[in-house]
């Protein structure tokens, strides 16, 4: 086909034109602006632009053209082949009440591998401080160096550092620091799911080993108490948040794990349910954080340990709720609708 | 020739079967441009601290948690907010002129974004970005885990400059413009990657010694002669490079 360049330009450069400025109203507006007519003009143009870039491509001199028009449909076909779901606005309110628990139901099989996981980590902690109490060294990490004394030691210095009010004053930077620390951890968790998904499950099970030390000494010691009271209050969100990001990781390595292309379509189904669980933990740890700053550290005689506990379960209690039952209705609504679809 | 084949084009399929390519960015411009993003985090945090240090008045202590959460923020936020609202681009990637795209040549949507700057935690170790760098290097479409988790590219987004051709073309009378029909049958002839080589070859032409340039120039011509067929009196008398110049000239300029 031998066709006449000049004309050819010369007649097609005003639909390029208003391509290039539907696509620059789109990209500044949104489609909000669109009426259907607009929208059937849009496929138009791009099928029409698509048709030139056809033609042009065997011209070995129209370089500069070939390229604007390349630009110009990769520009409308990502707009016109966007994902419909993509534009909805984000809630927050809704998407805490129904759009995380329903991603932490869907991937139920993947939080129950994290829990077990976990506790087989401090199944395993457990055992190796009861058998040799100098294991604590080897499992607590430097920066719970504190908990290498004896839980009796470690109790009366947490009580008489209460009565010496040692956080007054720094409690917003202390619950700062730990929801930071905490986030952090949590998506290194999550993001070693990439290796995959075992270097999520060596986070998991380190993070059991290290809490079912701590447990089980405390109880050995006699101090099961005090360590309920020290504990509950913030742990019963923190331990969740924790093993929801290893579900997460679990999630994200179950689809590495797969064939490419299989992989591909995987990563694309999973991807949204990942992010949700991310931000229902930072949320879970933002609280957690909270807890721990502002009461977990203050003990008995400032505030009874039965106190704490049953704030504990209450806490426990309204997560379970929570997780197993919000969005439940609108989830069967979908369902529902989706069937007589 | 074919696109396809180099390793740092992708190129996208359309349902319409037209297919158009994307110029995937080098690890080493993307790492020039997370060092640009990574100053202005910087200096973000450091704005950021003169406004907190006005809340010592009040506390001391909300200053301090302030300022560390709101560091953290920064520094988490910051690839999120900047590639969602600019479409795939912070200041280091404006800068370098790279964009981040979906992997089928979409819009990123929101969790892309997110994964791929999550990702991060990772990439980044075990100092300087080394695991998202080898991975780069080694990924045939240098993606960093990020960019696999997301379903992501970083790719290069090419400004459509003219060659200067005034440089190599003189004005000098060109005796294939005497041939409109042959002309249209060149330029319908020569494929755009043949055409690029042969405007290449004529843009280097002081870079190379007259021995070789003779010898580059000599076997060009023979080539393109097989493929643009003009009569022998337009040709006779044109050096290899006249007439290579000729051709360029036919192609590039209408």
């Amino acid at each position: 086909m031998i066709l006449d360049i000049e004309k050819f330009v010369v007649k097609e450069k005003p639909l390029w034109n208003e391509l290039d400025n539907l696509l620059g109203t789109l990209a500044r507006e949104g489609d909000k602006k669109l009426s259907v007519d607009d929208v059937k003009r849009l496929y138009y143009l791009y099928e029409r632009v698509s048709e030139d870039l056809a033609k042009i491509s065997t011209f070995s001199g129209e370089r500069e053209v070939r390229k604007y028009l390349e630009t110009l449909v990769a520009r409308a076909y990502a707009e016109i082949y966007a994902k419909k779901g993509k534009r909805v606005k984000f809630n927050l309110f809704k998407w805490a009440a129904h759009s995380f628990p329903a991603a932490f139901r869907r991937n139920s099989k993947a939080f129950m591998l994290a829990c077990a996981i976990s506790l087989f980590g401090a199944l395993f902690g457990g055992i190796a401080v009861t058998v040799d109490p100098d294991a604590k060294k080897a499992v607590f990490p430097e920066e719970f160096r504190h908990l290498q004394q004896s839980p009796d030691e470690r109790v009366a210095q947490e009580e008489k550092m209460d009565a010496d009010r040692r956080l007054e004053g720094v409690q917003s930077t202390f619950a700062a620091q730990l929801m930071t620390h905490n986030i952090k951890v949590s998506v290194f968790c999550l993001a070693l799911g990439m290796a995959w998904g075992i270097g999520t499950m060596l986070v998991l099970f380190y993070n059991g080993v290290v809490l079912g030390a701590v447990a089980f000494d405390f109880i050995m010691g006699g101090q099961t108490v005090f360590m309920l009271g020290w504990l509950m209050p913030h742990g019963v969100i923190e331990i969740p948040a924790f093993v929801i990001a290893g579900q997460a990781g679990l999630v994200l390595g179950g689809c590495i794990l797969k064939p490419r292309g299989a992989r591909a379509r995987a990563l694309k189904e999973k991807i949204d349910d990942i992010v949700t669980l991310a931000g229902g933990v930072a949320m879970l740890l933002i609280w957690a954080g909270l807890v721990e700053s502002f009461l977990s550290q203050l003990h008995e005689p400032v505030i009874p340990y039965f106190a704490k506990i049953i704030l504990g379960v209450v806490e426990l209690i309204a997560l379970i709720a929570y997780l197993g039952l919000a969005g439940r209705k609108k989830e069967k609504e979908a369902m529902s609708k989706g069937a007589a679809e | 020739m074919n696109a396809a084949e180099l390793t740092n084009i992708v190129e996208i399929r359309t349902p319409e079967g037209i297919s158009f390519p994307l110029h995937l960015a080098s690890p080493v411009s993307r790492c020039l441009a997370w060092t640009m993003d990574f100053f202005c985090i910087l200096v973000l945090q450091n704005a950021l601290s003169m406004i907190v240090r006005l809340f010592l008045i009040l506390s001391p202590d909300f200053a301090q948690g302030m300022a560390i959460a709101l560091y953290f923020v920064i520094s988490i936020l910051y690839g999120i907010i900047l590639e969602w609202a600019w479409n795939g681009q912070t200041f280091g990637k404006r800068m370098f002129c790279l964009r981040v795209i979906d992997a089928d040549g979409m819009k990123l949507s929101p969790s892309q974004v997110v994964v791929r700057n999550l990702l991060r935690a990772v990439d980044c170790l075990p100092a300087f970005y080394l695991a998202g760098g080898a991975f780069s290097l080694l990924s045939p479409r240098y993606q960093r885990l990020g960019d696999i988790a997301g379903r992501t590219y970083v790719i290069r987004e090419l400004k459509a400059a003219d060659p200067d051709l005034n440089s190599i073309l003189t004005d000098k009378y060109n005796s294939f413009r005497n041939y409109p029909y042959l002309m249209a049958r060149a330029r319908a002839g020569i494929p755009p990657n043949e055409a690029t080589l042969l405007l290449r070859s004529l843009l280097r032409r002081d870079t190379l010694d007259a021995q070789r340039r003779a010898e580059i120039y000599s076997k060009l011509a023979e080539y393109v002669k097989e493929k643009a067929l003009f009569p022998q009196e337009a040709t006779d008398g044109l050096s290899d490079e006249r007439y290579l110049k000729n051709i360029v000239d036919i192609l590039y300029r209408r």
